[in-house]
C-alpha cells in the first residue's frame, strides 16, 4: 500500500533519489484493510496508568519498586515537606503584602520532587514554574530561594525576574521563564547536544496540561522524536490552567495519547504517588540513555492551590471538588509510607515542620533587608559585554538620578 | 584567494566553523543530504556526517527553540530559516527567548553561541512571503544582533565572526545576490568586525547610508550623482544591531547632508532610528532634512514590484533634493 504512495510522491519529483527520505514504511503500523470508513481517535489507545503507592502507605500488591533506600527516601520526605512550609510561608508573606507574588505547588508536589529524584545530579532540568521542588532536591539554598523572590543583589539572576523564576547552572537547573512552553522544544535541544558529547546526561522537562496546547509542544515533541534526543517530558496534569479546566483545553486522551502520535514511548502516572514518579522517572532516563530517544510522562495531580496569588480558585470550582484531592495528598502518602517503613516517626515529623516553619521565616527576615542590585546591573548582561550606546545610556541614566536622587531612592548615591 | 558567488562564500564560512569547531552543528529545513533550498549547506553533511547536519521538520519555532536549548547546553548552533518571510512562527523563541537569556538568568546561562541564517529581501519577483526585510522587528530587541553582508567577503567574515560571537545573531543574507554577487574570497578563516560600518567609498558632499543588496542600489545612485559632480560618501553599515553610531555620525559632520535607503517598508523602519540619532548628533551641522528611501508601506508587491522598490531612480532623486535644499 505504502509503495504505491511512495511512487506516487517521488513521480511528483520530491527526491526521488534519495531513498532515506523518501517514504519509509517501518514508521505505519498498518491495521486491517477496510472497505468502509472506520474512524479512530485518541480513545482507541487504552492508556495503562502506573500507581505503586496507596494512600494508606501500603503498596500495590505486586508493584514494581523505584530504586529507593532509606537514605534516598528521607531526602525525597524531607524536600517534601520544605516545599510544603516554604509555599505555606511565602503565600502568607505575600498576603502581609512583604512579597509581591508567589507560586505554590500545593498538592502536587510529588511530580517535581520526585522527577528529581529519579534523576542525576548532572541531568538538566528545565522547568516551567510549578517544580520549585526538583530545585529544592538539588540543594539550592533556602537563602537562594529568598534573594530571588526578594530580587535583591545576592539574587543569582540580578533581581530582574519576578518571585519564583530560579535558575542555577551549578544545580543543572534552567533558569525560569514565564512564557509557556518555549523550554519544550529548548530541552530537546539541550538533549541533543548531551547526545552529541556523548554525555552519561539526559534533560528533563517539565510543562502543565495547559502549556501542552503551545505549539512550541508540537515542536518539541515532534523534533525529540525525528532528532533522537535524550529528553523526558514531563506534563503535570494537574486539572487547571489558571481557570481553565483541562476538559477546555483539548478533547484527546490527556497529554500521553499525543505522545503516541509523535512515535515517543509514554507513560501514564498517578503524579501524587512518589514513588511511581520516580520509577517512571527512572526508567524513562535508563531508557532515553540507552535508545537515544525522548519518553513523555503524564503526571495526573490537582492544583490544590491556587495558580499564583493573584488567583482566587473559588470563582470557577467547588470545595467539594478540592475535598477529593485533598484526600490525595501526597505529602500525606508519602509519610504514611515512611511510618509504616519505620524510617520516619511523629516526633520527627512535628520537630521537622516547626524547624523548617522557624528557617524560613528567619530567612525571609534577613532576604527583605538585602539592598536591591547595583545601578550597573541595569546594562550588564544585555551583552556579553555592554555594547557603547548601552553604556551612554546608562551614563545618562546616572545623571538625572543625581539630580533627582529622592525620586530613586534605591540607588541614588549609591553608584 | 578564489572567486566565489555569495552562497560559495557562506558555505565556505560554514564548513570552516565546523572543521574548527566539531560543535559546530548546522540544521534546518531541506539543509542536510539536499544541501538547502539555495544549497547554501551542500556537502556538509557528506563532510561532517548526518549528526552535524541535518533536516528539521517543518517548524520555525521548533528549529529555533532547538537551537536555543543547543546553544545553551554549549553547542555551536547555526539555524536555517529558509526565508525571513518565514522567521516570524520563531519570533518568541527569538524575542523572548534567545534574546534574554543571559539577562533574565543573570548569566547564570546564554544562548551567545547561538547563529539564525536567513535569506531576505526581494528583486526575486517572490512577491509577498520571498521578498520581506524584517531587520527592523530585530533590531528593536536588546540582546540581539542582526548582521548583514553586501557581498561574498563581507559575507565569509562577518558570518564567521556571528557564529563566533558570544551573543545570538541574525544573519540575513541578499538572497537577490545569492549567484549575483561574486568577488575574490580569501580561502583562510577570517573575520570581520560586527557592530561595524565600513565607508566603501569617501566623499564629501552627501551620505549614503544602505545595507545588504542595497548597497549596490545606492553606489549606481552615487555614479548618477558623480556625473552632476556630486561626491558621495557611501557607508555598508553591515551590522544593524548594534550599530555604528560613530562611522555615520562623523561621516555626516564631514557631508552635512544624509539618505538612508532600505528595503522594507518606510514606517518605522531602521532608516527612521539612524534618521533620530543623526539629527540629533549632528543637528546644527545638517543642511537639508536627513532623506529615507525605502519600500513604500504596503505588503511586497509582485508585479508592481519594479514600481515599489527604492531603486537607484529614487535615491538619485533624494540626493538631488537634499543637495539642492
Amino acid at each position: 500500500m505504502f509503495n504505491s504512495l511512495s511512487l506516487q510522491r517521488n513521480s511528483l519529483g520530491k527526491q526521488a533519489d534519495n531513498k532515506e527520505n523518501a517514504m519509509n514504511s517501518d514508521i505505519y503500523n498498518d491495521g486491517p484493510v477496510v472497505h468502509q470508513p472506520s474512524f479512530i481517535d485518541g480513545h482507541s489507545v487504552e492508556i495503562p496508568l502506573l500507581k505503586i503507592l496507596q494512600q494508606d502507605g501500603t503498596l500495590f500488591d505486586g508493584a514494581q519498586m523505584p530504586k529507593i533506600d532509606q537514605t534516598l527516601a528521607t531526602k525525597v520526605y524531607k524536600t517534601l515537606a520544605f516545599h510544603r512550609v516554604l509555599d505555606e510561608r511565602m503565600v502568607a508573606s505575600q498576603r502581609q503584602g512583604r512579597l509581591s507574588f508567589y507560586m505554590s505547588a500545593l498538592g502536587e508536589e510529588a511530580a517535581s520532587v520526585g522527577g528529581a529524584a529519579g534523576l542525576k545530579d548532572q541531568d538538566m532540568i528545565m522547568a516551567q514554574y510549578r517544580e520549585q521542588g526538583a530545585l529544592m532536591f538539588r540543594g539550592f539554598s533556602l537563602e537562594n530561594f529568598m534573594n530571588q523572590m526578594f530580587s535583591n543583589s545576592k539574587d543569582l539572576g540580578k533581581g530582574r525576574q519576578m518571585p519564583i523564576h530560579y535558575g542555577s547552572k551549578e544545580l543543572n537547573y534552567m533558569t525560569v521563564s514565564s512564557p509557556l512552553g518555549t523550554q519544550i522544544p529548548q530541552a530537546t535541544g539541550y538533549a541533543y547536544g548531551q547526545k552529541l558529547q556523548g554525555l552519561d546526561e539526559v534533560t528533563i522537562c517539565y510543562f502543565g496540561e495547559g502549556a501542552a496546547s503551545e505549539g512550541d509542544f508540537h515542536a518539541g515533541l515532534n523534533m525529540a522524536a525525528v532528532q533522537e534526543a535524550p529528553v523526558i517530558f514531563f506534563c503535570r496534569n494537574n486539572g487547571y490552567a489558571i481557570s481553565t479546566p483541562s476538559d477546555e483545553q483539548f478533547k484527546g486522551n490527556g497529554i500521553a495519547s499525543r505522545g503516541v502520535g509523535y512515535g515517543i514511548k509514554t507513560l501514564r502516572i498517578d503524579g501524587n504517588d512518589i514513588l511511581a514518579v520516580m520509577l517512571a522517572t527512572q526508567t524513562a532516563r535508563e531508557y532515553a540513555l540507552k535508545e537515544n530517544a525522548p519518553v513523555l510522562i503524564e503526571a495526573m495531580t490537582y492544583r490544590l492551590g491556587a495558580h499564583s496569588t493573584s488567583d482566587d480558585p473559588s470563582g470557577y470550582r467547588t470545595r467539594e471538588e478540592e475535598a477529593v484531592w485533598q484526600a490525595n495528598d501526597p505529602i500525606l502518602r508519602m509519610k504514611n509510607w515512611m511510618l509504616n517503613q519505620n524510617w520516619w516517626d511523629e516526633t520527627q515529623e512535628t520537630e521537622l515542620f516547626e524547624q523548617y516553619r522557624e528557617e524560613v521565616l528567619a530567612a525571609v527576615k534577613v532576604s527583605e533587608k538585602i539592598d536591591k542590585p547595583h545601578l550597573d546591573t541595569l546594562i550588564s548582561d544585555v551583552y556579553d559585554t555592554p555594547p557603547v550606546h548601552l553604556q551612554a545610556q546608562l551614563d545618562e541614566l546616572k545623571e538625572h538620578i543625581n539630580k533627582y536622587p529622592d525620586a530613586y531612592p534605591f540607588t541614588a548615591g549609591k553608584f | 584567494m578564489a572567486q566565489m558567488n555569495l552562497l560559495h562564500a557562506i558555505n565556505n564560512a560554514i564548513d570552516i566553523a565546523m572543521q574548527v569547531n566539531d560543535r559546530t552543528v548546522c540544521f534546518g529545513e531541506d539543509v542536510g543530504h539536499f544541501g538547502g533550498v539555495f544549497r547554501a549547506t551542500s556537502g556538509l553533511q557528506e563532510k561532517y556526517g548526518k549528526a552535524r547536519c541535518f533536516n528539521t521538520p517543518l517548524v520555525e519555532q521548533g528549529i529555533i527553540g532547538f537551537a536555543n536549548g543547543l546553544a545553551a547546553q554549549g553547542s555551536v548552533p547555526i539555524a536555517e530559516i529558509q526565508f525571513a518571510d518565514y522567521i516570524f512562527p520563531a519570533f518568541d523563541q527569538i524575542v523572548n527567548e534567545a534574546a534574554k537569556f543571559r539577562y533574565r538568568s543573570g548569566n547564570e546561562f546564554d544562548v551567545g553561541k547561538l547563529t539564525i541564517r536567513a535569506p531576505y529581501g526581494g528583486g526575486i519577483a517572490g512577491g509577498l512571503y520571498h521578498s520581506q526585510s524584517p531587520e527592523a522587528y530585530f533590531a528593536h530587541t536588546p540582546g540581539l544582533k542582526v548582521v548583514i553582508p553586501r557581498n561574498p567577503y563581507q559575507a565569509k567574515g562577518l558570518l564567521l565572526a556571528s557564529i563566533r560571537d558570544d551573543n545570538p545573531v541574525i544573519f540575513f543574507e541578499p538572497k537577490r545576490l545569492y549567484r549575483a554577487s561574486v568577488g575574490e574570497v580569501p580561502e583562510e578563516d577570517y573575520q570581520l568586525p560586527l557592530g561595524k560600518a565600513e565607508v566603501v567609498t569617501v566623499g564629501n558632499d552627501i551620505t549614503l547610508l544602505a545595507w545588504g543588496a542595497q548597497v549596490e542600489i545606492i553606489e549606481k545612485s552615487a555614479k548618477m550623482a558623480a556625473n552632476d559632480g556630486i561626491s558621495c560618501e557611501i557607508i555598508d553599515l553591515r551590522t544593524i544591531l548594534p550599530w555604528d553610531i560613530e562611522t555615520v555620525v562623523n561621516s555626516v559632520l564631514k557631508t552635512g547632508r544624509l539618505v538612508v535607503s532600505q528595503e522594507a517598508p518606510l514606517t518605522a523602519g531602521f532608516a527612521s532610528e539612524i534618521a533620530a540619532t543623526i539629527q540629533k548628533e549632528c543637528f546644527l551641522h545638517l543642511e537639508s532634512p536627513i532623506e529615507r528611501v525605502c519600500g513604500l508601506d504596503t505588503p511586497y508587491p509582485l508585479a508592481l514590484e519594479k514600481e515599489y522598490v527604492a531603486d537607484h531612480l529614487k535615491i538619485y532623486e533624494a540626493i538631488k533634493r537634499s543637495v539642492n535644499y
